[in-house]
């Protein structure tokens, strides 16, 4: 195997080459459009997040058509349009349109005194002006596509007038479900997932970091303690729904006079069943039980030794090391678990419709016992319509869910942050 | 700091000393290995003889591997790593501008420190490398001829599709070898390829070395002064200078290296006043 | 001189001293106990959720084969599901969550693999620091919402690419595309897990043979971590079987025993939501079938995720 100082060949010792075939040069090219493969196959999981949320935007915003019976610009007072008249003025106007019948009606509902200004203003609108929106358009069209959609509104819905409305304002959040899209707001469900993320906290986090604290520092390592980090494990990959037959089969049924609040004396006797709040509350706690602990288990578990056993030279007994000292370290580290636990809860949709959340909740939610609807149920319904407008009111919430989720998160970075840079 | 006369003068010594047939296998001018803006090592310039082994010493840390993995471009695998000066293949710069590290590392291969035969096969161990760079002859024969000469084929030869982790260390170290043997390497490069063994598997590792060196050019790493001694033809003395660079001490035959060393400081570290 | 025992002799003594006495005898502390008492419950509370499903699924799945409408063998082999004449065959609801499940895996197995040796054997710290997050977010989405945008967006493009006629507004596809996409960041995290702990030493062994970065990618390192990276799959599948709305609002009311994935078809997760989100009456026959329906779930489920575990610690390979 003689090689010579051959400053000519570019792949030197030509004898040897005879064995490899000169593949390099192929291989190269492959490599590199497998290369090109697995980045796209990123940018298609990236892309697919943009889609959606493209989806939700273009359902929010876009052209409306609007009829209505009266015209509201007829309405106006001195020149003063109907949107800036002061509530005497509406009240008045009221009057003059609608019978004494539904006018005492009304008062008897809600004495126009004790009603805000918006109240009586949308009661305008219901009654007086009846605006219908009667076509929905999404925003790329709207913006896109202004000329056939105005001959088109010329054509099939003369007497109406376009205008760009965002279907995520204001109204929406403070309004109660309707029937009528236009109308409908998010404000019970909203009431409805605060109430129930409330009284799932309450329950499942010192359920949560108590078993945590348990497997952590006091259990023995034997097949006991196994058995439960086990089954922990598995009950986190138990499919969502499952809880919910379980709430529906223990929380609602069995356990009704607890639930139902009928035990306390808080229900009403006629309609209390145990499709409440806390039926809800208490499915959720169980489903996000097993993701607090795990999370807990793991930030008590990051916690220096040299700690506990500083504690423990001080002649501090097993609980007031962990009360003062490894609870405090970990706690960023629960939070952050704890949080995530909220925004799966607040998420949640199966469990919550087999528990029996109520297709139409027409009063706010005032208590643990009331019956409820939260914000992932509003949407399931509005999408499940089949009429246009329930789709823009349906992407409208789900911004409004979105935006709840983002915020949750990123307070839990937030807190993390802050914590470890004290620690 | 070595004076590039005094480098001349080594080389010619050492090309003199070589006997018949010996030509340059591969040669490093005036080499630095940069992390970053940290030079790691510095101005290296030796010429391997072909078919003999050339040990490199030194105290830890000096850069030794470092300068092993340039000569099959293993550094390229380092974020943030860069090489000036060359390193000639038969005359080639390997880091010149289009050159194939793939090329380059299937000519001239390396076996590890500790031992890391692939979770496969023993057969498809050895046969892997050759598959990929695309071997046209018979791949059984090949295999064979691998395990053979890395004095591994009697011992495996009835359980070749069974796992290769399940050998025991010695043997994964001389089945690491086949593998780079199959590809038919120029030069094989070994990181210290007996650290993780106990002293018979490191025997024998040095045995095979021995045979090998007929038909290869070895470089190897070694922190075991003895091991060097007893096993290479040549060797290089590596240290870290002030500015924590590594640079090459002294080159030379091993005899003289280890009986007659020309610069104090290698004198010092084989009698063994530091490292 | 009375005889007293060094213990006492030395009390005295420090006594005397003004040292103070102490005792090292164990205290009972009771509040200690106590709060022992209490975490040990706070963990067994786990156990009695387990024993309640079981229970819960049992009775009444229990309730529902004893009754006289049903039958086991009918159960299991007939395909019609319609209890308003007394049909209770599963394979229609079967068949539903096997046709959106293994469409989720189509797209998920493929694209969450090459995304998992994307970020592990390729992208630069940095890009990782931001893909990583970013895929995430698709985990934290509302399953609902993702409802929504099978029906309004995907369902949509899939009539305009197929036509109106083949694909029917409810089917499974969107349902198991958008799945898909759901369930990609479990993929490709796990595998990339599994990839990550793949020594690297491994990796420089391939390359010192001369091999590319693909072939070393595709042929050492992702066999090397196969138990990790099957080990996702059978989670991802566990969890796509168990996924409720999408295919509540995407793919279809009514059971359909169809391969067919353009068509409306109900799985027995839509099937349970949609029937307890009605009028339900406790004890009714339909009541229990759905707990007979959910026993069903919870056995396949629970089964995948014990596989799952299983596999890992089987085969979790030794490098060395």
């Amino acid at each position: 195997m003689n090689s010579n100082m051959n400053g000519q060949a570019r792949y030197p010792s030509p004898e040897q080459n005879g064995d490899f075939a000169h593949n390099a040069p192929a291989r190269h090219r492959t490599a590199s459009a497998w290369h090109v493969a697995f980045q796209l196959s990123t940018i298609v999981g990236i892309l697919a997040l943009i889609a959606l949320l493209y989806n939700i935007t273009t359902q929010t915003f876009g052209l409306v058509a609007v009829k209505s019976r009266v015209d509201p610009a007829s309405l106006a007072i001195d020149g003063v349009p109907l949107e800036e008249l002061s509530k005497e003025q509406l009240i008045a106007i009221l009057e003059n349109n609608i019978s004494k019948g539904v006018m005492r009606r009304l008062e008897r509902d809600q004495p126009f005194a004790e009603r805000s200004r918006e109240n009586v203003y949308n009661l305008v609108l219901e009654r007086v002006v009846e605006m219908e929106i009667v076509r929905s358009w999404t925003l790329p069209e709207s913006l896109f596509q202004r000329q056939a959609i105005e001959a088109e509104v010329k054509d099939k819905y003369p007497g109406a007038r376009l205008q760009f409305r965002s279907w995520l304002n204001w109204d929406f959040v403070r309004s109660s479900q309707s029937s009528v899209p236009a109308r409908a707001g998010v404000f019970t469900a909203l009431q409805g997932t605060l109430w129930m993320i409330l009284i799932t906290m309450l329950i499942a986090f010192p359920i949560g970091v108590g078993a945590a604290i348990y497997l952590e520092e006091y259990a023995a390592d034997n097949i006991f303690s196994r058995i439960i980090e086990t089954n922990i494990n598995n009950l986190a990959g138990v499919p969502s729904i499952i809880y919910g037959m379980l709430g529906l089969a223990i929380f609602v049924r069995s356990l009704e006079p607890l639930t139902s609040g009928t035990l306390f004396g808080f229900a009403d006797p006629t309609t209390a069943n145990g499709r409440t709040i806390l039926s809800a509350a208490l499915t959720m706690a169980l489903l996000i039980l097993p993701v607090i602990i795990i999370n807990a288990r793991e930030a008590i578990r990051a916690v220096p030794r040299s700690l506990r056993e500083a504690s423990y030279g001080l002649g501090a007994t097993k609980w007031q090391t962990v009360w003062s000292h490894v609870l405090p370290n970990a706690l960023p580290g629960i939070l952050t678990g704890t949080i995530l636990a909220v925004s799966r809860a607040i998420g949640e949709t199966a469990p919550l419709v087999v528990v029996g959340a109520s297709t139409f909740v027409a009063l706010d939610p005032n208590g643990p016992f009331s019956k409820f609807t939260a914000l992932p149920i509003q949407i399931y319904q509005w999408t499940a319509r089949p009429q246009d407008q329930f789709r823009n009111i349906a992407a409208a919430a789900i911004l409004v869910l979105l935006i709840l989720l983002i915020t949750l998160n990123a307070t839990a970075v937030l807190l993390r942050n802050r914590f470890s840079r004290r620690y | 700091m070595i004076s590039a006369n005094l480098t001349q003068q080594m080389v010619s010594q050492v090309e003199s000393y070589s006997g018949y047939s010996s030509g340059i296998a591969i040669e490093a001018d005036r080499m630095s290995v940069y992390y970053g803006d940290f030079r790691a090592v510095k101005e290296i310039s030796l010429k391997i003889p072909q078919r003999q082994i050339t040990a490199f010493i030194g105290p830890s840390g000096c850069g030794k591997s470092t300068v092993l993995r340039a000569f099959n471009r293993m550094n390229d695998l380092i974020p943030g790593a860069r090489v000036t000066g060359q390193i000639l293949f038969h005359g080639q710069n390997i880091y010149a501008d289009g050159v194939d590290p793939v090329e380059v590392r299937r000519r001239i291969g390396m076996v590890f420190q500790k031992p890391n035969p692939f979770p496969k096969s023993i057969y498809e161990n050895v046969a892997w490398g050759a598959r990929i760079n695309g071997y046209r002859g018979n791949l059984d024969s090949l295999v064979e001829q691998a395990l053979r000469q890395a004095a591994l084929w009697d011992e495996v030869k009835d359980k070749l599709y069974q796992s290769a982790l399940a050998l025991s260390g010695g043997q994964q170290q001389r089945l690491c070898i086949a593998r780079a043997i199959a590809v038919k390497p120029d030069i094989i490069l070994m990181d210290e390829p007996a650290s993780a063994l106990d002293p018979i598997a490191t025997l024998r590792i040095e045995d095979l070395m021995r045979e090998l060196a007929c038909n290869y050019t070895i470089i190897i790493v070694t922190h075991n002064m003895q091991q060097a001694a007893r096993v290479s033809d040549y060797t290089a003395f590596f240290m870290i200078d002030e500015d924590r660079a590594g640079t090459m001490v002294e080159y030379g035959p091993t005899k003289q290296i280890f009986t007659n060393p020309k610069d104090k400081r290698t004198e010092d570290y084989i009698t063994g006043r530091f490292g | 001189m009375t005889a007293i025992s060094t213990s006492e002799a030395l009390s005295r003594v420090t006594e005397r001293a003004g040292e103070p006495q102490f005792n090292l005898r164990r205290k009972p502390r009771l509040s200690e106990k106590i709060i022992q008492g209490f975490l040990f419950v706070c963990g067994a509370i786990s156990i009695l959720t387990t024993l309640g499903i079981v229970f819960v699924l049992g009775r009444e799945s229990l309730l529902f084969f004893g009754s006289p409408e049903v039958s086991l063998l009918e159960f299991f082999t007939k395909t019609t599901w319609q209890p308003a004449i007394g049909e209770f065959g599963i394979w229609p609801l079967v068949t539903a969550t096997m046709v959106t499940t293994v469409i989720a895996m189509l797209v998920a197995v493929p694209l969450g693999l090459s995304i998992a040796i994307y970020l592990s054997e390729y992208a630069s710290a940095r890009a990782r620091s931001i893909l990583k997050p970013v895929l995430e977010i698709l985990v934290g989405i509302p399953t609902v919402v993702y409802g929504y945008f099978a029906l309004t967006f995907v369902t949509p493009i899939l009539r305009e690419i197929f036509g109106k006629n083949t694909v029917e507004i409810y089917n499974t596809a969107a349902a198991g595309l958008v799945m898909g996409i759901m369930i990609l960041p479990m993929v490709s995290s796990m595998s990339e897990d599994a990839l990550a702990a793949v020594p690297r030493s491994l990796r420089e062994a391939a390359y010192a043979l001369g091999a590319t970065k693909l072939e070393a990618s595709v042929q050492v390192v992702a066999p090397a971590a196969l138990s990790g990276i099957f080990a996702a799959f059978i989670i991802a599948v566990s969890r796509a079987i168990g996924e409720t709305m999408i295919v509540a609002i995407a793919a279809g009311a009514g059971p359909a025993f169809t391969l067919n994935p353009f068509r409306a078809a109900e799985t027995m997760t839509g099937h349970i939501v949609r029937i307890s989100g009605g009028d339900l009456s406790y004890d009714s026959i339909d009541y229990n079938s759905l707990f007979a329906i959910g026993l069903l779930l919870f056995l396949m489920t629970l089964s995948l995720n014990l596989i799952s575990r299983w596999v890992v610690q089987r085969f979790r390979e030794v490098y060395e």
